[in-house]
């Protein structure tokens, strides 16, 4: 936006050249006259994304209404009515009794402000702007931010990675009693898996956090998401954990470890689910962070053991499985360059026939290939059929129970050090925390069907 | 003044003013924003969700009153969950669908009905609850027609805007921080219908409501039925504050709660102009509390000791300069202390009643004068300041201490802005809420905006029903009677009334059939089902022809029901071939039957009777009067 000139934010074609014969720009308070009715009320920015032959004006009512730009005859400038943004600042308060966090942002909005007349969402972000918008914080813990970015969570890439993992060991061996990540929900598990490889032993608790209903609306999760999650950053688990909904109640978080957690709904508040395995606690105000299992990685000093090793190959990539895939598909990714694939398998982590030649060629040109199943609950078995075992004898090794995008974070990991095949097939197989377990509890699966008489008796009993 | 004893002139000198908003469903097959269909259900809930609200911080950086009012609460919300009623949208677990065609055809039919023009890209906006109504704490809503009006009275009421939106929960029970809400009627489509202000009395807000009812009942587009149609009123009064009264659901309700709401806006500026006499201002307002729960300890009739038994605490707070003002009337049989008692019951969820103790109620409530008086010392009261006790739970009992002082203070300045619900009473109202502010309105970025194209206006337009006030200058051309035109003004027949009162030249005989019989055959399950168009049509033209006469219409019309017959098969049966000589024989047989009538009147009424059994319909009435009289001569 520029002073002096009018701001057309969003307009073009038709509804640009109106605004420009007229000599209006947005916050104009302006009377137009026009085929379909008169109006009096204030231009908007139009979302770039609609269409060019409306322009928006918003009725003293508070409501909205497009006015199609070839109908006008003519707008009368009235005045200027431009809304004004500023969150209102507290300091947050400092005790020295309270644990000392550390909140980085990297662009989701956990907590923020709506710009009435357009819908944005701004985001409050430093601390006394969080004070004002989650007052509860200050309860809990003493804090300080920083925001690393300010992107969507699906272009969080290796670049992002790295500079998380790096500002997050500076600030603990700063003396940080807790780290917080506030992210955007979509690719928080893949995130939460790289920091478990990257950051190794971590001494106290990193805890990611984000809202599946924005920040803006009064039935957000948001600013109950950023609570449990400073009561799980001061807690007992130091691991890097997902802290989100629980049920989709309003009743308690889950803390899920990075390497078994997974978004299972688009759209679910408890979208989040640890998978093969149980969550690692419960938090939630009242009862604090209440472990579900006692073989967490409890909070320790910062010693020699805590490290980051921040690497990461962006030559890797899952393929997923379908009946009928074609070889040269495979030839194509290894043409390309690829030098790692994670196969999710059909089943036990199975592929059709056609391809084993081409899975053979791959693995002599050098590309590292790992199998994990699509089902996402189970374990790779490849010695059951004939197939399996063929496959293996090509080169493919079974992940076990580990998590398709956890693999391909591990692999890329572990790519970015070596490409010697025995050593990434060691950091492979060797679990860091929890993405390979030796065992599969009972319970770890768990996918309830509705319309069954004992679900119904339980979903009475414990809400949705 | 009594409601019955006022006229239009006292009204108008208080500056009554009044204005509508009326809601009602859209009969449309699904819900606004998902594919649930629509339809309340008694059924038990499938599953709960528990919910809570948190005001969102406004443009700047600044809470909404209402939104913090909301926040005091600290409500629990609770969701009963229907599987066959709602989905994940209504729950606030998904995104909304692309928006219902129907509905947004019907909205644009009705705004047309309204002289609207129609809007060329509606935008949804969300309107923010948060008192739980609604899952995702706004409701969405988006004007369809602006500029309307009706006529009424020789004048034109301004209809600002008709919009669609979709509906709120079913409140099923809101005790202490418990609501619980039914989510089958979430998100059903509604059309939202917005007079300006310009009603000037009861009277006039009463009628204008109706005709906005009928209006939008003679499209034939919205449901009726209890709960379908709700109205919100508002009114004001000169130096008082819009107040809404929300949610009536009788029209016949709003000429007393109307009335009885300026009543009480004028009150309070009384007691306003009172405050300001005893030189109590904003800059020297000042109140104190203490906790009483010891004061009261030893007092065994004490209405609080059970709250303080299961760990609550009793509070005084005296409010100087207030004596004598709680009990000043608001309402004819509510005082000041009630309009402070409802704000403690709705926003510190202290609702068991009485909630508050005063000088006039709190002998009755078990305060006995010596603590009463050890309470006001230990307040510094002096004679001129009032107090109040309440009693509950620590923390609510904060939050009344509070809003107590609050809504004195609000006094200084006459009527708060609220909204209000209607009380049991059916006149008076309560408190519900703080009136919320205007910025409660954003763009909803879920949803893109809605094209309407000019020619999907234009082909609605053609099919627009004829309007109430154009349908009672037709019928009164015709000469019905007004019981008639009343009961025809809405009738979904109508129109095919129009055609059989022109193909009959008989419009009163039509009317019958429509309004009178129809709802003979509804009442006695007689399955009007076979009464289709075409044969009221073909019915009409042989009424006009003469082959029938009035007083077999009735016995017509049920063997058509009955039987599926046509019309003609109905007459053929029904109305037996009387001859000229046939009819003479049976007359002068039933002017011999003995009777005691000695009356001629009565004689005659018994003599039409038989003589209208025995032809069933086959000749006029008229005709066998005059030769019963003839052979009587």
């Amino acid at each position: 936006m520029t002073t002096g000139e009018k701001s057309t934010t969003g307009y073009r074609g038709v509804s640009l050249e109106l605004l420009t014969k007229f000599n209006i720009g947005v916050w104009d308070r302006i009377k137009v006259e026009s085929e379909s009715g008169d109006y009096e009320g204030v231009l908007l920015p139009r979302n770039s994304m609609a269409d060019s032959l409306h322009i928006v004006i918003k009725l003293d009512s508070g409501y909205n209404i497009g006015v199609k730009a070839a109908r006008i005859k003519s707008i009368e400038y009235l005045g200027r009515q431009e809304g004004h943004y500023g969150i209102r600042e507290q300091e947050f308060p400092y005790d020295e009794s309270k644990p000392n966090i550390f909140l980085f942002g990297t662009g989701g909005t956990i907590a923020s402000r709506l710009d009435y007349s357009t819908g944005a969402v701004i985001p409050a972000f430093s601390p006394g702007e969080l004070f004002g918008a989650v007052p509860e914080l200050a309860d809990i813990c003493n804090l300080k931010t920083k925001k690393l970015f300010g992107i969507f969570s699906e272009d969080m890439g290796p670049e992002q990675y790295i500079t998380l993992a790096e500002n997050i060991y500076k600030e603990i061996n700063n003396g940080a009693d807790g780290i917080i990540i506030g992210h955007g929900t979509d690719t928080m598990h893949h995130t939460a898996s790289i920091l478990t490889f990257m950051i190794q032993n971590p001494p106290v608790p990193i805890v990611l956090a984000g809202s599946q209903r924005s920040s803006d609306r009064p039935s957000s999760d948001a600013a109950r998401n950023l609570i449990n999650a400073a009561i799980a950053a001061t807690g007992p688990i130091a691991e890097v954990m997902v802290c989100m909904f629980g049920p989709t109640s309003d009743q308690y978080g889950l803390l899920h470890r990075g390497t078994r957690v997974r978004k299972m709904h688009s759209s679910y508040r408890s979208t989040f689910r640890t998978l093969g395995d149980i969550p690692l606690a419960t938090v939630d105000v009242q009862k604090g962070v209440n472990p579900l299992r006692s073989d967490y990685r409890p909070r320790s000093t910062p010693n020699e053991e805590f490290k980051i090793i921040p690497t990461f190959s962006d030559k890797v990539m899952i393929l997923y499985y379908y009946p009928n895939m074609q070889e040269n598909l495979i030839r194509s990714i290894v043409e390309a360059g690829y030098e790692g694939i994670v196969i999710a398998g059909t089943g036990l982590g199975h592929i059709n026939r056609p391809l084993y030649n081409v899975i053979r060629w791959a693995i002599g040109k050098g590309v590292h290939i790992y199998m994990t199943v699509q089902t996402l609950w189970g374990f790779v078995q490849m010695f059951v059929y004939d197939n399996g075992r063929y496959l293996m004898d090509c080169g493919i090794v079974p992940l076990a129970n580990m998590l398709p995008e956890t693999a391909y974070m591990k692999l890329a990991w572990a790519l970015g050090q070596t490409r010697d095949r025995e050593e990434v097939k060691k950091l492979m197989l060797t679990p860091i925390n929890g993405e390979i377990t030796e065992r599969e509890r009972p319970d770890s699966y768990l996918v309830l069907q509705g319309g069954l008489p004992e679900v119904k008796d339980f979903l009475l009993d414990y809400m949705l | 003044m009594s409601l019955w004893k006022t006229n239009d002139i006292d009204y108008a000198g208080i500056g009554f003013r009044c204005g509508i908003e009326i809601h009602q469903q859209l009969d449309t097959k699904q819900k606004l924003f998902c594919h649930c269909p629509v339809g309340l259900v008694d059924d038990p809930p499938d599953a709960r969700v528990l919910r809570h609200m948190r005001p969102t911080l406004s443009e700047m950086g600044e809470y909404d009153p209402t939104a913090l009012m909301e926040k005091k609460t600290r409500k629990e919300i609770i969701y009963e969950i229907l599987n066959n009623r709602v989905c994940t949208y209504e729950l606030d677990d998904s995104p909304p669908f692309p928006i219902n065609q129907q509905a947004v055809e019907i909205g644009i039919r009705l705004a047309l009905l309204f002289q609207c023009n129609i809007v060329d890209e509606a935008h949804i906006s969300r309107k923010q609850y948060l008192d739980g109504s609604i899952p995702t704490g706004f409701q969405r809503t988006t004007v369809i027609g602006t500029d309307g009006w009706i006529p009424y009275k020789y004048r034109r009421i301004k209809i600002p805007q008709v919009n669609i939106e979709e509906d709120s929960c079913r409140e099923v029970d809101n005790v202490g921080h418990n609501v619980i809400f039914r989510t089958d009627r979430l998100s059903i489509p509604l059309v939202e219908v917005i007079t300006d202000a310009e009603l000037y009395s009861p009277q006039e807000a009463f009628e204008v409501t109706w005709l906005l009812a009928e209006t939008n009942r003679i499209s034939g587009l919205v449901r009726r039925g209890i709960g379908a149609a709700r109205q919100d009123v508002n009114v004001s009064i000169a130096g008082g504050s819009r107040v809404e009264i929300k949610g009536v659901d009788k029209i016949s309700h709003i000429p007393a709660l109307t009335h009885f709401e300026a009543l009480r806006q004028k009150a309070l500026l009384n007691l306003r102009d009172e405050i300001k006499e005893r030189g109590i201002s904003d800059s020297n307002y000042a109140y104190s509390t203490t906790d009483a729960t010891a004061n009261l300890a030893r007092s065994p009739e004490f209405v609080g000791n059970q709250a303080v038994e299961q760990g609550g605490v009793v509070s005084a707070i005296v409010i100087k300069g207030f004596r004598g003002l709680m009990e000043k009337y608001i309402f004819p049989e509510r005082i000041f202390a009630d309009e402070i008692a409802g704000r403690v019951r709705v926003i510190a969820c202290l609702d068991k009643m009485p909630n508050i103790a005063h000088r006039m109620n709190r002998m009755s409530l078990g305060i006995p004068d010596k603590e009463w008086e050890d309470i006001r010392r230990s307040l510094d009261a002096e004679d001129g300041d009032a107090t109040i006790i309440t009693w509950g739970p620590r923390q609510d009992v904060n939050t009344a201490l509070e809003e107590i002082a609050i809504r004195c203070r609000e006094a200084i300045h006459g009527v708060p802005p609220e909204t209000r619900n209607m009380a049991l009473n059916e006149r008076y109202s309560d408190f519900e809420r703080l009136l919320p502010g205007p910025d409660r309105m954003y763009p909803d970025t879920d949803h893109p905006p809605i094209e309407i194209d000019i020619e999907r206006v234009e082909s609605l337009r053609e099919i627009v029903p004829d309007l109430p006030w154009d349908r009672r200058v037709t019928m009164k051309e015709m000469g019905l009677p007004d019981y008639l035109i009343d009961h025809l003004v809405t009738n979904p027949r109508y129109r095919i009334f129009l055609r059989m009162a022109g193909i009959s030249g008989n419009p009163k005989w039509a009317a019958q059939v429509i309004v009178e019989y129809f709802t003979y055959l509804h009442r006695r399950d007689f399955g009007a089902i076979n009464l289709s168009d075409d044969r009221l049509l073909i019915l009409a033209q042989l009424f006009g022809d003469g082959i029938f006469h009035r007083e077999s219409t009735l016995d017509i019309l049920k063997a058509i029901c009955v039987k599926d017959y046509d019309p003609q098969e109905a007459i053929d049966e029904i109305v037996p071939a009387v001859s000229e000589e046939q009819l003479d024989s049976i007359l002068s047989e039933i002017i011999t039957i003995e009777n005691q009538l000695r009356d001629p009147e009565k004689r005659e009424r018994f003599l039409m009777g038989e003589a209208m059994r025995r032809l069933r319909g086959a000749i006029p009435g008229k005709l066998i009067r005059e030769k019963l009289s003839a052979l009587q001569d």
